[in-house]
């Protein structure tokens, strides 16, 4: 498969590729798998009931990564996914997800990536997702991410969901169970602009003894963009379980921060903080009396936010 | 040179009323010197410093700088014309590192540059460098990196404002010892010090007093000192007794 240069840009941009990585990998460009490699460790096969696939990692493999990006460059196209990934025990992996949209057209292109994200008893994931938008159509680019995720006993989890820019419409669905001492970390960034809009709502539910959840929210709201976040920590046992939501307003932009408490045992230790707030004064000042110049300051302000 | 001319600055005080916070300040600043401003608090010392940095805008009078007026630049344009500040209080900025800051000071700053600037503030490398400038850093940890911000940006005007408020002893010493060996008969750098501290006005070439918006005392550390030095003294004895006292 030789990819476009606009392909490999948009690779790139979502999961650091500078070409085909060795390994397993799944490329999935305008609807349709294009290149796809397993690994001795790592098996990548098409579901026979819908449209996605399985990833099946072998219990106790370890320093292997996957790559599974998404690519839509042809306007008007309306793509639903349906992934499964397994984990297998003790397994210590790394997975770079991704969707990229290049719309240069009137029509909408869109992606919803159905993903089920089962990590095994003490096994490890790092699983990083940046979705990103390009072209100058008028044609919207909506990305829809459903993540559900079972952290079994021991297990930890770290998951990296980013919106890089240039996305128009975004409803974002993350759930987690979290079992005995499994352990999640979610952290969420996103960049709105324009009339941009996205919504993220999170749904974990801590039902293991000792389990452990994270949810760190950063978040730029620029123009006349909205934002709503909606994170909702269950604890049903002891356990320990933190939401944070830290967000940067600007021009007429308009950000909902709702995070939401739910405790069902004495023992569990749930917290939240949420924030939204503009660009503090005294900080770009600080930056402009280094010599950058507002613009810089702001910029270099935003993207040390959302880095 | 750097001159400020009949500088008066006007602000409101928060119940609808101006007020004035410098009252026709006449200063100039020479190459090779250090020079301390001292005072009481609420004298308009931390004032002179942000209308020199262009943060406050003088409602009268002019700040030239090397013959050329610059009371109309931008903090910006300021800092590229070699007027350094480093802040009483610094911001926090969530998502930045120690080194990215350092950077932004010193572009281009390398590995062992940066370390030196930190051991310089008593900081070790090590724990710092990667270390976001967020809520997890103490005040003095904050202060100490603004001030190896302001060393690494070497300007030729530095303006170190309380650079002993929430710094411990041993680091205030080693700060002294550079701001010496950087400053003193350096004839393309100025140090301005705001300061208090009993050990770093014997060090400067003239102490400047300003109180209640006007220039007090200027002169000599030789002149100066002699004259307040019981009372900084007094102070700081009697802040390290827990005691309060509002003026010296």
């Amino acid at each position: 498969m030789n990819f476009s240069k606009l392909d490999m840009q948009m690779l790139q941009t979502i999961s650091d590729m500078n070409g085909i990585p060795k390994g397993a990998v799944n490329i999935r460009l305008n609807g349709e798998a294009v290149l796809r490699n397993s690994s001795p460790n790592i098996k990548i096969t098409s579901k026979t009931d819908k449209p996605g696939m399985n990833v099946e990692i072998r219990p106790g493999t370890r320093n292997e990564t996957v790559h599974v990006p998404v690519v839509l460059t042809q306007s008007g196209l309306n793509d639903k996914v349906y992934n499964t990934f397994i984990v297998g025990e003790d397994a210590d992996v790394v997975i770079i997800a991704g969707c990229g949209i290049h719309n240069e057209a009137h029509a909408n292109s869109r992606h919803d990536g159905i993903h089920d994200i089962i990590v095994k008893k003490g096994a490890r994931l790092l699983y990083t997702e940046k979705h990103y938008g390009q072209g100058e159509g008028a044609g919207k680019r909506i990305l829809n991410p459903t993540t559900v995720v079972t952290v079994e006993d021991g297990a930890y989890c770290e998951m990296e969901l980013v919106q890089i820019k240039g996305v128009d419409d975004t409803i974002r669905n993350t759930e987690a169970v979290i079992h005995k001492k499994g352990n999640l970390r979610i952290v969420e960034k996103l960049l709105t602009q324009g009339d941009q809009n996205a919504v993220s709502d999170i749904k974990i539910v801590i039902e293991g003894k000792g389990g452990t959840a994270q949810v760190l929210s950063r978040s730029v709201a620029q123009e006349h963009s909205m934002q709503s976040f909606h994170a909702a920590l269950t604890g049903k046992t002891e356990c320990f379980g933190h939401v944070e939501c830290d967000a940067i307003i600007m021009g007429n932009a308009v950000i909902r921060s709702i995070p939401e408490l739910h405790a069902e045992n004495a023992e569990a230790v749930l917290t939240h903080e949420a924030a939204i707030g503009k660009i503090a004064g005294e900080q770009l000042i600080k930056l402009m009396s280094l010599g950058l110049t507002e613009e810089e300051a702001v910029n270099t302000i935003l993207d040390g936010f959302l880095k | 040179m750097l001159k400020l001319e009949n500088i008066w600055l006007e602000v409101g005080n928060g119940n609808g009323e101006n007020k004035d916070i410098l009252k026709g300040i006449n200063l100039e600043f020479q190459k090779g010197k250090i020079y301390a401003i001292t005072g009481p608090n609420g004298g308009g010392k931390t004032s002179i410093a942000k209308v020199i940095m262009g943060i406050y805008h003088q409602s009268e009078g002019n700040i030239v700088l090397e013959g050329e007026d610059i009371s109309d630049l931008s903090v910006t344009e300021r800092a590229r014309k070699g007027i350094a500040y480093a802040f009483q209080q610094p911001p926090r900025f969530k998502g930045l590192t120690v080194s990215d800051l350092m950077n932004i000071a010193l572009p281009g700053l390398d590995n062992l540059q940066l370390r030196t600037y930190l051991r310089d503030v008593g900081l070790c490398p090590e724990d710092y460098m990667d270390r976001p400038l967020g809520a997890g850093l103490s005040g003095g940890e904050i202060k100490r990196i603004e001030i190896a911000q302001l060393l690494a940006k070497n300007s030729a005007i530095s303006i170190f404002d309380e650079p002993e408020a929430g710094v411990d002893l041993w680091t205030i010493q080693k700060l002294i010892g550079i701001i010496i060996e950087r400053y003193k008969n350096n004839p393309d750098k100025t140090a301005v010090i705001i300061t208090h501290n009993e050990n770093v006005l014997p060090i400067c070439d003239e102490i400047i007093v300003i109180d209640e918006g006007h220039l007090k005392e200027r002169g000599t550390t030789d002149e100066i000192w002699h004259l307040i030095k019981d009372d900084i003294q007094c102070k700081n004895r009697e802040l390290c007794r827990g005691e309060m006292i509002n003026e010296f």
